[in-house]
């Protein structure tokens, strides 16, 4: 089916331990996501942010991920070293339970796109503004096994299977063609 | 459209319960940037000069400094602006943490409070919803408590709260405004938000903060980052760990404390212990820190961790910067450095100033012992140090028995008690506690720093010149090379110049006209960072600072859109410097008031230090009085000001005629 292909993988390491919870990269993402770049600054439109909760000493920077329609059905709650963080601390989405990763206006969702810019940076801005090293950006080449790319008709074929169900597509498909 | 501004100011009538949002004028930040300079002037315009602190008319000003909200680093400072109970002056305090911005965040420069609430209440502002919230069950709570109380009643993990615990409520004159990691605690700005009625006022804020030249201003940060970066490796060779630095003294990273624990007086600012700072004290101090530092934290948008997350078994968790570490323990002469962490959660909690507080109950046992106060005044008195203390704490946030008294501070507490007390109130300038040093030789900087210091305090006082001159012409020549903060290079001269001993050492080198240029330089760097809302621990605090006369005005032109070089930056300083002298001026200070503890250099030189001061308020335009005159008014664009000293006779038109001799001194004795 696929072939082996080189891909960069670009990844944010973070420390939660070296956190001094200053949310610079707060600052410096929204400054850059701003049009035109860098003419204003809200922390309220980062993509990334900290969760933190200084008297329990919890300190962790979360990047926007995917948005999703709906809550979960189960939280998680995670005791790490004896402390526990709140359901959804570690989670990216952009999601109904939450006001985070969504623009403060409209709503509409936000996601992290690693400071896409042209030329590209070196690394992302919250990295760069992050010197005590809680985030560190790490880029690596592996060899994934890429999917042939897929034909129009089997992405409509899919999307609808994923609709209706792929049973129900091939009973559609059957009796259509004994019409014919 | 405005830049790094809002442009919009909250004003709070906390009598009839009324908000408003009231548009700022843009010409405000040409004359006298934001934060402390815009807080001064709304100050002198509105509240005359009689107001009383306790008084519905006096306001309570938190003003932001101009920057805070940009992407400019280290600029997320409150200042918190009134009349002090304590020495009836401009009461100017300033708190760092992450208020500040979130206020910008959700709109507004300041919030400006009137009148008193007849019941407790607490200010909720979310973006344009604000709310004027009941707080009868917040009553008596401690400050962390509130702000964790509040932030879990609205749901908003995220608000950001500034609250008063006890003491503020009680109207102790020294009681501070707390803010999780930092808190205004000098002059009683708690003590008038208590008696405003005001609990809390907590703030969340999700619109954003423009800048004029986005390109320009982002490069500048970027430029500061990485000279943070190096300088932060660098540290200064030739000083004590603790000031080799950039950022408040690192008392949470650093155990070593030999200079403050041998420098610095201990009890009520008198005994010096030179052969504390021992390897078994070293060893102690350092596990004891360790165990209780959790994590070292930072203000908002500030790489430097100058604060600290304290949690042992035996407390709550708080956080603590700085000296405050130290002030306790000195204060109550212990050796053991964990009852520090473990009192100043509790005085942290009823939210009292970390120098006035400890120097106030040492004073209270130095009287103790001295059979001035008895037993009859304290009843069930413990018999060790420590737990004297704790009593004392307990007593003064309650108002309770001598605590009502002590509850003043050591000026007035002293007067009332009298039968000789007053000798025991012996560090104050202005009324105010002070840092408790006691040195040899008269320094002409710091003999002007504190004398006419408008903060009254030294530690917010200190700038970027050494405090002493260095040993050898070798390490002074190594110093001054990469030194890129001075205003004019002549500053260089006069370091490299300056020797321990001899001709060209203190009290008469640097000259009189010397000291005034240095003093002009450290002042105009605090008059900056107070009306950007700059961190003093990235600019006019520490040696070789990120922040400097060079790159200032690019920071203030490409973020604010106001073209502004040195000259005119210089020239705004300087308006806000004679401005907060004026309203201290209406309220009665005079050369008489202007004078460091008598015992704080064992060496003293009348003549000079009268020289000194003559040079001084000529260089800065004042007369021999210190108040501003006429012509040096004009030149700033403060005729109003003159207008109001000719009305009120503080300044006449015959030039010759001595002013009006009056003094703070003799008032409300």
């Amino acid at each position: 089916m696929g072939e082996k292909q080189k891909k960069i993988i670009k990844t944010i390491k973070i420390d939660v331990d070296l956190c001094n919870g200053c949310r610079a990269c707060e600052v410096i993402c929204s400054a850059f996501h701003s049009d035109p770049k860098y003419s204003s600054n809200n922390p309220g439109r980062s993509r990334i942010r900290v969760i933190r909760d200084p008297l329990r000493d919890v300190y962790v920077p979360v990047y926007a991920g995917e948005y999703t329609p709906a809550e979960c059905m189960g939280r998680d709650k995670y005791v790490i070293d004896g402390k526990e963080y709140d359901e959804c601390a570690f989670c990216r989405a952009s999601c109904p339970s939450r006001d985070l990763f969504k623009e403060p206006d409209s709503g509409l969702p936000l996601k992290c796109d690693m400071c896409e810019d042209d030329p590209p940076l070196e690394e992302p801005l919250c990295v760069k503004w992050c010197i005590t090293d809680a985030l560190t950006y790490e880029e690596r080449e592996e060899e994934v096994e890429e999917e042939l790319e897929q034909e129009d008709l089997e992405i409509g074929l899919e999307s609808l299977a994923n609709k209706y169900g792929l049973d129900k597509i091939m009973e559609t498909v059957a009796r259509m063609s004994m019409k014919e | 459209m405005r830049y790094a501004e809002t442009g919009f100011n909250l004003e709070v009538d906390l009598t009839r319960g009324n908000i408003e949002r009231v548009e700022t004028d843009p010409r405000d930040a040409e004359l006298y940037l934001g934060g402390l300079g815009t807080n001064a002037k709304i100050l002198w315009d509105r509240v005359p000069p009689e107001t009383e602190p306790f008084s519905p008319d006096n306001l309570l000003i938190f003003g932001t400094g101009l920057l805070c909200g940009t992407p400019a680093f280290g600029a997320n400072r409150t200042i918190v602006t009134t009349y002090s109970p304590q020495t009836l002056l401009m009461a100017y305090s300033m708190m760092g943490g992450f208020w500040a911005p979130e206020l910008k965040y959700a709109g507004y420069d300041k919030v400006i409070f009137r009148g008193k609430s007849p019941n407790l209440v607490y200010l909720w502002i979310n973006n344009d919803k604000i709310e004027i919230r009941d707080a009868s069950h917040l009553q008596g709570k401690g400050a962390n408590e509130t702000a964790e109380l509040i932030r879990a009643e609205l749901k908003e993990p995220n608000a950001q709260v500034a609250a008063i615990g006890l003491a503020g409520e009680n109207r102790v004159y020294y009681a501070s405004i707390e803010q999780g990691r930092s808190s205004a605690s000098r002059l009683g700005v708690g003590a008038v938000m208590g008696d405003k009625g005001l609990k809390a006022i907590a703030v969340r804020g999700t619109k954003d903060i423009n800048v004029a030249r986005p390109d320009e201003f982002i490069e500048l940060c970027n430029e500061v980052l990485k000279y943070i970066q190096v300088r932060s490796e660098n540290p200064i060779s030739g000083v004590p760990p603790i000031l080799a630095g950039i950022g408040s003294p690192q008392e949470m990273a650093i155990h070593d404390e030999q200079w403050h624990t041998t420098n610095f007086a201990w009890g009520n600012a008198r005994t010096r212990r030179k052969d504390f700072w021992t390897k078994e004290i070293e060893e102690q101090w350092k596990q004891t820190q360790e165990k209780a530092v959790e994590r070292l934290i930072s203000c908002y948008n500030c790489p430097m961790k100058c604060g600290a997350t304290i949690n042992s078994p035996s407390i709550s968790a708080y956080m603590m910067k700085c000296y405050s570490k130290l002030t306790y323990v000195m204060g109550a002469m212990v050796d053991d450095l964990d009852f520090g962490f473990k009192i100043a959660q509790s005085a942290t909690e009823y939210g009292v100033d970390a120098f006035s507080a400890p120097q106030t109950m040492a004073f209270a046992l130095e009287l103790y012992e001295a059979g001035i106060l008895t037993d009859e005044d304290m009843p069930g008195f413990p018999s060790n140090n420590e737990e004297r203390f704790v009593y004392l704490l307990e007593k003064i946030a309650h108002r309770e028995g001598i605590g009502n008294i002590l509850a003043n501070g050591t000026y007035w507490a002293a007067h009332k008690i009298g039968k000789g007390a007053e000798e025991y109130a012996h560090n104050n300038i202005k009324k105010l506690e002070q840092l408790p040093l006691k040195l040899g030789m008269l320094n002409p900087i710091y003999f002007l720093m504190y004398s006419t210091g408008e903060k009254i305090n030294i530690t917010q006082i200190e700038g970027q010149f050494p405090q002493a001159p260095f040993a050898t012409m070798e390490q002074r020549e190594a110093f001054v090379k990469d030194w890129i903060q001075v205003p004019d290079e002549k500053f260089k001269q006069y370091f490299v110049d300056w020797e321990p001993r001899g001709e060209h050492s203190n009290p008469y080198y640097p000259t009189v006209e010397m000291s005034c240029e240095i003093v002009d330089w450290m002042e105009r760097m605090h008059y900056i960072d107070d009306a950007l809302g700059m961190c003093a621990g990235l600019s006019s605090f520490p040696l070789k600072p990120p922040y400097h006369m060079h790159n200032y005005p690019k920071f203030v032109s490409s973020g604010v859109g106001i073209d502004m070089d040195e000259k005119s930056l210089t020239q705004a300083a300087r308006r806000n410097r004679t401005l907060v002298r004026a309203v201290n001026v209406r309220r009665g200070m005079r050369r008489s008031d202007e004078k460091p503890p008598k015992d704080h250099w064992k060496k003293r030189f009348p003549e000079l230090e009268a020289e000194l001061l003559d040079a001084y308020y000529k260089f800065r335009g004042w007369d021999n009085q210190g108040i501003p005159t006429k012509e040096y008014l004009h030149e700033l664009d403060l005729d109003y000001v003159s207008e109001d000293f000719l009305q009120r006779g503080i300044l006449t038109d015959n030039e010759d005629a001595p002013s009006k001799e009056t003094s703070v001194e003799k008032e409300k004795k």
